[in-house]
């Protein structure tokens, strides 16, 4: 078994929640439900995270600044959508500032709908975005293998800036 | 307890140099990631919580490396290598009966790289860091090199060895800055209520502080880093009790860091204002009150 | 030998004349450079010669030039008279006929004695330590002035080309460091130690404007107050103990603490104002208006080292006497609280002054405990401060032309931008307090001989070394932070700086290198046996442990960046994270409303624990309170006899 698995750091960003589903998230971290007990911590730094949790719907301010966050998580990573308004924008979908659920900006792994969502559907979340994450870390695994024989990692530098 | 004649005859030898330097360098890892697990099960504990298993800071470790080596710049990971291997020269120092003082000397030119690493990705959350990193650097090292002399004064010698081989645990002559170096070992450990350039728990206000730009295998030296850098500490404070009283000595060191893990739950951040003067106020007192006494003493 | 010291004298000051008639232009900046390379060679070539032979006297014993001492000195105090009035100062004006007063007084009383005529130049180890600083250092930063004033003044427009005088008080100065220290003469040593003021007086006031001139003259001020204390010393020795015999310095040593401390603690007080020690230090901070090079050689790596040398070579007086706690005192309170004050700083060349101020302090502690090890510490300090500081200095004085600034804020990324120069000051900065470097060392020295000096005042020193290098740490680490914090590369100047300037830095930097590297050598060649000359057993004061630590360090630093050439490949480049928000290269964010805010990083300079003048009231303060006490006790021992 990968590391990985064994010590998911979250990094949660609410996106314009209710702040309903943001509770929960914390109370995931509460004795009641400890996660910790997997080796979930909870680090607020996208450069530390491997899972990146959502909540809330996408409006026109932080698409932006979701991206960026994501962009910024090291490979292998996954994305949870937490709560109906960051699956698919929820009651705020036909607000006029409102793009949708997470999934309009970047690659969503696991939906976790719910208003709210209970800490319990939380975890499974969490844990079912584990399996993404082992295969996620298997192919990159295998990938950066190949990309360091060939040296094809050189074209990633380009990117830089946020 | 300990016939010292054969223990100072095995450590004046320069075979046990060797030992004491290959001991550190390939178990203090694995004791440091032992302790730290047990740290996080008994926080976890006091909170009324499971806690994570004792091997997480393992786990925690080889995911580091698993992940993508994403950098701001590649000059960061230089520093914080070189932050990782001079960690290791002054516990391997340490350990193979070098001048304490030197030793404390390698430690902070060790912390100097670190903060030189945050600088260096030009991120204004890591420059806070590493200004407050300095400071608590600052706060410290007054400190530690007056426990040293501290411990020369008693035993007559600088060398670990010869330190730890005295007839007497230098403990009873220098209690004052035992208990001072108790009051920076939060700072060294980074617990709270001292953990002002970067935090283990959840956020803080500068994100990650010092680390915020150091992620998968920069971050996972930085993590084998303070395993070494935690047995070097603990280390440093067995020099007060020595080989004359071992037992009492590693029963005292476990209480102390009890009372640490305690002291990191109940507190919460301290202003770097407050760690500063603390610590200077500590060594001041302490440190100057028992080192002139010594005199009249010796 | 009798050739090679005097020419070491007199050839800078045929050098000096010569400049006074060259002509601006390529001529000139060529014979600069060979002059210089000539004093270097045959600084390098005494040393070479005189190596492992001890102390060597040189005998002249010529009344002629007691004359032209005499004279010298006349000139020289009614110079500062004429110049102070003809600015106003009248308090520098008051020195200098005091000063005037002494020299015409001491000159009556010597007027009916004999001087005998034996070793008026002398050499030894520590002679030639001091000989290769000046020489080498000098030398090379001779060959950097060529450049850089160049480029001062065409970057400075409104200050008149003076480079003729600039140059011939350059070389006035290094003939007159020489003297300093070859004389065994109290009489010839006070005149140089007065051409040395002179010159450092004229090059501070070198832009002639309002600013240069009082800071040009509150330099003057302290250290003709200086050279008073240093002719009260002579006048003593001449009036009070009234044999001439104890004129030279050799036999004034071994004379011992009873006969010699009056004059010893006189010559350490003026060893205090030259080295701008507390309360003296403002001339030194005050002049940081000259020119880089001059900070660099008078203001850092020689002339204030004429304070201190003249304090160590007495340290064996002053050992084990409260004379000798107090000027030691006085220095270990200039180097906490300088120390202190460096991090308060922002302006790169104060930063250095404040940090010479502290470290002349740790030597003036040293020096004042006087015990073996402690001189020990005392003169390694002096080498590896020469070094690097001189090479701090020129480093500074480059980036100052390419970034028309000295702040240490201006710097931000530097290594981006000037690589090569920024790498020779982060070594330059690393040599000034990180292990294995030089000066580390010597605080780990001074350290050990604090321990056992002035029971039980040894934990006062303690807690003072202690404090003061974290200080010390602070404000280095936080500068180095700053040449390397890049927040997106830029492309690397084509020409940081003038090939006389990059060939004086490279110069400094191995010598740094080498300095740290062969200490050992150093140690064991030239200090020990200079210690072993002063007469008492030498304590083993570095153990071959300790040699195999630093050279596990030493070969460690050197061996990692090696480690780049890895780390350099397979990586992802990504931007600091700014909180997701959208931002540019400069790291400058679209806050709310649209706007664009500014990303602005700053160090910090704690100003509410670490402001200049609350700090530098209180150094004054307990500084002054020191030599009050000093001077109880001088006049204790001078009225009951009893050394204290």
């Amino acid at each position: 078994m990968s590391g990985l698995t064994k010590s998911p750091w979250i990094i949660h960003y609410d996106a314009s929640s209710c702040n309903g589903c943001d509770i929960e998230v914390l109370a995931c971290l509460t004795p009641l439900y400890d996660v910790e007990r997997f080796g979930i911590l909870n680090t607020g730094n996208p450069k530390h995270a491997d899972i990146f949790v959502v909540t809330g719907s996408v409006n026109e301010q932080n698409r932006q600044v979701i991206k960026n966050i994501y962009d910024q998580m090291p490979k292998p990573n996954v994305v949870i959508g937490v709560g109906i308004c960051a699956c698919s924008g929820g009651v705020f979908k036909e607000c006029y500032n409102v793009a949708g659920g997470v999934g309009q900006v970047i690659p969503v792994d696991v939906y976790v709908p719910g208003c709210s969502v209970r800490p319990e559907q939380i975890i499974d979340g969490v844990v079912k975005a584990l399996g993404i994450l082992e295969e996620k870390r298997a192919a990159f695994a295998a990938e950066s293998k190949k990309g360091t024989d060939t040296g094809a990692n050189a074209d990633a530098k380009k990117d830089g800036g946020n | 307890m300990i016939d010292t004649a054969t223990a100072s005859a095995f450590f004046t030898s320069g075979i046990s140099q060797v030992i004491g330097a290959l001991l550190f360098i390939l178990l203090a890892p694995l004791v440091g990631g032992i302790i730290t697990g047990l740290d996080r099960k008994i926080t976890a504990r006091m909170q009324g919580r499971v806690g994570p298993p004792v091997l997480q800071p393992f786990y925690d470790i080889k995911k580091l490396f698993e992940k993508e080596k994403m950098v701001v710049t590649t000059a960061e990971n230089f520093w914080v290598f070189a932050y990782l291997v001079f960690i290791v020269i002054s516990g391997m120092l340490l350990f193979a009966n070098s001048d304490l003082l030197l030793v404390i000397f390698a430690l902070t030119l060790a912390h100097v790289f670190l903060i030189l690493g945050a600088y260096s990705t030009g991120s204004p959350y890591a420059h806070v860091g590493a200004e407050r990193e300095l400071i608590a650097l600052m706060s410290v090292e007054p400190m530690i090199i007056v426990a040293a002399v501290g411990l020369y004064m008693v035993t007559g010698s600088f060398e670990t060895y010869g330190i730890i081989v005295s007839s007497t645990a230098p403990i009873l002559l220098i209690p004052c800055l035992f208990i001072g170096m108790v009051y920076i070992l939060t700072v060294k450990l980074g617990k709270s209520p001292f953990d002002i350039a970067t935090s283990h728990h959840a956020h803080q206000e500068l994100v990650k502080g010092l680390t915020t730009e150091f992620s998968g295998s920069t971050l996972g030296m930085i993590e084998i880093a303070h395993l070494y850098e935690l047995v070097f500490l603990l280390g440093f404070l067995f020099l007060f009790f020595g080989l004359a009283a071992p037992l009492i000595g590693i029963v005292v060191i476990a209480a102390v860091y009890l009372l640490e893990i305690f002291i990191d739950n109940a507190a919460s951040r301290a202003k770097w204002q407050f760690v500063f003067k603390g610590c200077w106020a500590i060594t001041l007192v302490l440190g100057f009150l028992n080192l002139f006494a010594l005199y009249f003493v010796r | 030998m009798l050739d090679m010291l005097c020419f070491l004298i007199l050839f800078p000051l045929i050098a000096a004349l010569l400049m006074l008639i060259l002509p601006n232009g390529n001529a000139r900046d060529i014979i600069v450079k060979i002059a210089a390379l000539i004093t270097a060679a045959g600084s390098v070539y005494l040393f070479i010669e005189t190596f492992g032979k001890g102390i060597r006297y040189v005998s002249i014993g010529n009344g002629t030039v007691d004359l032209i001492v005499f004279v010298a000195e006349l000139v020289i105090a009614l110079f500062i008279i004429a110049i102070s009035l003809k600015f106003r100062k009248y308090i520098v004006t008051a020195l200098g006929a005091i000063q005037l007063a002494f020299v015409l007084y001491l000159e009556y009383l010597m007027h009916s004695g004999v001087l005998p005529a034996a070793g008026e130049l002398f050499a030894d180890e520590f002679s030639m330590i001091m000989t290769l600083i000046i020489g080498l250092i000098g030398g090379i930063i001779c060959v950097y002035s060529v450049g850089y004033m160049r480029g001062y003044h065409e970057m400075h427009k409104d200050v008149k080309d003076h480079r003729k005088l600039f140059f011939f008080l350059i070389f006035l100065f290094l003939s007159a460091m020489y003297g300093v220290v070859y004389s065994n003469n109290l009489v010839w040593l006070l005149m140089f130690w007065e051409i040395t003021s002179l010159c450092s007086f004229l090059l501070i006031g070198y832009a002639r404007d309002e600013l240069s001139w009082n800071n040009a003259f509150r330099a003057l001020m302290f250290n003709v107050l200086g050279g008073i204390a240093f002719s009260a010393a002579i006048l003593y020795i001449v009036a009070v103990i009234g044999d001439f015999g104890y004129l030279f310095m050799d036999k004034l040593l071994a004379s011992g603490s009873a006969v010699a401390i009056i004059p010893a603690a006189l010559i350490g007080f003026a060893g205090l104002t030259k080295s701008a020690q507390y309360p003296f230090s403002s001339w030194l901070v005050g002049a940081m208006v000259a020119p880089t090079p001059v900070s660099a050689l008078l203001h850092s790596s020689t002339m204030v080292k004429a304070g201190v040398y003249i304090i160590v070579r007495f340290a064996p007086i002053y050992e084990m006497t409260y004379t000798g706690m107090a000027l030691s005192l006085v220095g270990g309170i200039t180097f906490l609280i300088a120390s202190a004050v460096a991090i308060g700083q922002s302006n790169a060349k104060k930063v250095l002054a404040y940090s010479t101020i502290a470290n002349l302090g740790l030597v003036v502690a040293c020096a004042g405990i006087g015990t073996e090890a402690a001189i020990w510490a005392a003169i390694l300090l002096i080498i590896f401060h020469a070094v690097a500081k001189s090479l701090l200095f020129l480093s500074v004085g480059s980036v100052e032309h390419q970034k028309h600034s000295r702040d240490i804020e201006d710097m931000t990324g530097l290594i981006s931008e000037m690589p090569k120069v920024s790498v020779m000051m982060l070594i330059g900065i690393a040599g000034m307090f990180l292990a294995p470097f030089g000066m580390l060392i010597s605080k780990w020295a001074a350290i050990v001989a604090f321990i056992d000096a002035m029971k039980p005042f040894g934990a006062v020193y303690i807690m003072i070394i202690a404090f003061g290098s974290a200080l010390t740490v602070f404000f280095w680490t936080k500068w180095m932070g700053k040449l390397i914090e890049v927040r997106h590369p830029k492309t690397p100047l084509a020409r940081e700086a003038t090939p006389q300037e990059m060939f004086s830095l490279y110069f400094l930097t191995t010598l740094t290198v080498l300095a740290t590297i062969f200490f050992p050598l150093i140690s064991y060649d030239l200090i020990i046996p200079y210690l072993e000359s002063l007469g008492s057993a030498v304590p083993v004061l570095l153990s071959s442990g300790d040699i195999i630590t630093m050279f596990i360090m030493t070969v460690t630093i050197v061996l990692l960046p090696l480690s780049m050439a890895y780390f350099s490949n397979g990586r992802t480049i990504k931007g600091q994270y700014m909180s997701g928000r959208p931002v540019d290269a400069e790291l400058n964010f679209s806050g709310s409303l649209g706007r664009t805010m500014k990303t602005d990083i700053s160090n910090y300079y704690i100003e509410e624990y670490f402001g200049e003048e609350k700090n530098c009231r209180y150094g004054i303060v307990i500084s002054v309170l020191i030599l009050a006490v000093l001077a109880a006790i001088l006049v204790y021992t001078f009225t009951s006899g009893a050394v204290l």
